[in-house]
């Protein structure tokens, strides 16, 4: 492994800066990094090495000319096959979109390269971001850089491996009820949901539009907030993204844990979790408590309910975004016979079983007679989930529990087993329902396993700095992961 | 609850998706395990309980100004169309 490649994007950054490595050199090394490992991995869908070098090029020419725009010119990144990149193939994982050319890019790529950033090609994902495993991606399931047997989690597999595997220095992702946090807790990097709202949807494949958010996945706390201060904003083509304005993440980054009022949601150590995973979690709590902070008993009492809802409310909500996949304008079109035989055979042929169940679920759900049982019931779950988290804020300044019941779990272990892959969800989805932002940060390995373990940090609404401060007193004291030797 | 195989094909009329005999099966009994679990919201009293509409904190945004600007050329729009005509999307004829 090239040490290049072991450097945290602050650290590429600042010896680009020095001139002692060029954009050029780091772009070449994360692409022989991929060639190298991919074959094996499965993190990539689409590496896109022409295009990178010719944008490592002009970054090299920029910092020659001293016009450097941001921390991140020049540094090799990747973005989940979701986001729309011109001219680069974009499926979100599926047939229906094999061979697709975006015409534009998402507001988020678009930001990333604006700050100079090369994006080398689009990872690895669940189709359409559904599912835990990246084993419903539809071209090839992504592995476990720890373990090549195991997942990496999902839906953004492929992200959290390519950055934990050293393929690239960071990533993008999008979480509708975990798909960044799971993955980056399963691959031992750092993985951000921000608040609804803070990243533009903008270009970005719609699965479920009331829980969909874009976020960073990177191998430091600080390479996240850079990330993410980078891509956030207010952006007139997203209705429902924020206009508050963006504060700078790496500023009160080592405030320590002094004084954090930490909650600890007593639903959530109830049972259900992997003593090795449930060791590790209170470990870092005690942590916590020994640099200063305050561990404090909440209650999240809709805790048990937030599946249910979750499983009504984004397969609805997938089933109307999904009916764009029509064959008309874009995408696998299966013609022959009418207009009606078009679009049903063209979707028969084109989705996979995952999107089919939650096409099929979610228009059961929205469907006459079946409204006010389900959807409506559900939403009305969703109020009182978000009314817990805002009580439980009354006494603590961040949340902190497992992300995940179990460590990676084994490729084939539940794909045959939707309900069992559903219920594995538990922990990430109410920061989702609620829409606040969660954080998973390393904090540790299972002992047993010898696979990474993740703690989710769930913060009030735009409170992601907290997320970042406590996230980083964290990862200070307990000091990097051992790096993956399963590639 | 179980799920018909009769009440699967309705759905999958409605959601215009064409599934194998297989699938159909398959379906019947996922969706019904599904449907089962989700039946525990039914022991939440909710009648007294907004459902959650916005996602976003402070309700819907302002709609920005409706103005004319830049939007994809006909060209790059008809770049991904599986078959077109002219500056149209082609489909199956519809009107007999």
């Amino acid at each position: 492994m090239s040490g290049l490649l072991d450097l945290s994007i602050a650290e590429l950054s600042g010896k680009m800066a020095r001139r002692e490595v060029s954009s050029r050199e780091a772009t070449q090394a994360a692409l022989a990094r991929v060639a190298d490992t991919d074959g094996k991995l499965g993190a990539f869908l689409a590496v896109a090495a022409e295009r990178a070098l010719e944008l490592a090029r002009a970054s090299d020419e920029r910092r020659a000319r001293g016009e450097v725009r941001s921390p991140l010119d020049g540094v090799p990144l990747g973005v989940k096959d979701i986001f729309l990149t011109q001219g680069i193939p974009t499926t979100a994982g599926s047939r229906i979109l094999e061979g697709f050319l975006p015409p534009y890019d998402a507001t988020a790529v678009e930001r990333l390269q604006g700050a100079g950033a090369v994006v080398v090609g689009k990872l690895n994902m669940d189709e359409f971001a559904m599912g835990s495993s990246t084993e419903n991606s539809a071209y090839r399931p992504c592995r476990n850089p720890y373990h090549l047997e195991r997942t990496p989690g999902g839906s953004s597999g492929g992200s959290a491996a390519a950055v934990a595997a050293r393929q690239v220095f960071g990533a993008l992702g999008t979480d509708t009820g975990g798909s960044i946090r799971q993955p980056a807790s399963f691959c031992g990097v750092v993985g951000l949901k921000p608040t609804y709202g803070r990243v533009s949807r903008y270009g970005v494949i719609a699965f479920a539009s009331s829980l969909d958010q874009v976020g960073p996945i990177a191998r430091t706390v600080g390479d996240a907030a850079l990330l993410l201060g980078a891509v956030a904003g207010h952006d007139p083509r997203d209705m429902t993204s924020s206009p508050r304005p963006v504060p700078d993440y790496l500023e009160g980054l080592e405030g320590g844990g002094r004084g954090l009022r930490v909650g600890v949601p007593r639903e959530w150590f109830q049972g259900g979790v992997e003593p090795g995973v449930e060791r590790a979690v209170r470990e870092a709590l005690e942590t916590y408590r020994r640099l200063g902070a305050t561990l404090v008993d909440v209650s999240l009492p809709h805790t048990q309910y937030a599946v249910a809802a979750y499983y009504l409310i984004a397969p609805a909500e997938a089933s109307s975004n999904l009916a764009r996949y029509d064959g008309v304008r874009f995408g696998l079109s299966a013609r022959g016979g009418g207009l009606r035989e078009m679009y049903a055979r063209t979707r028969g042929r084109g989705f996979g079983p995952e999107p089919k169940r939650r096409i099929m679920l979610g228009t059961y759900a929205l469907s006459a007679g079946y409204y006010d049982a389900y959807y409506l019931r559900a939403q009305k779950v969703r109020t009182l989930i978000r009314r817990d988290f805002d009580r439980a804020f009354e006494s603590c300044d961040l949340v902190a529990g497992p992300v995940s019941p179990t460590v990676a779990f084994r490729l084939g272990e539940k794909v045959n087993d939707p309900l069992q892959m559903y219920l594995a969800d538990i922990f990430t989805i109410s920061c989702n329902l609620a829409a606040l932002p969660g954080l998973s940060v390393p904090c540790g390995m299972h002992p047993g396993e010898q696979l990474p373990v993740g703690l989710q940090l769930l913060g009030r609404p735009f409170d992601e700095a907290t997320l970042f401060r406590a996230a980083r007193a964290l990862e200070r004291e307990l000091g990097p992961l051992p790096p993956p030797r399963g590639v | 609850m179980a799920l018909s195989r009769e009440e699967v094909r309705r759905i999958a009329a409605l959601a215009r998706l064409e599934l194998q005999p297989e699938e159909e099966e398959r379906m019947a009994q996922q969706l019904s395990a599904i449907l089962d679990y989700v039946r525990q919201l039914e022991a939440l009293d909710v009648s007294a309980v907004e459902p959650m509409t916005h996602a976003l904190a402070e309700g819907a945004v302002p709609l920005r100004e409706d103005e004319v600007a830049a939007s994809l050329p006909p060209e790059v729009a008809l770049g991904n169309a599986p078959a077109r005509a002219g500056t149209c999307f082609k489909v199956p004829r519809i009107i007999e």
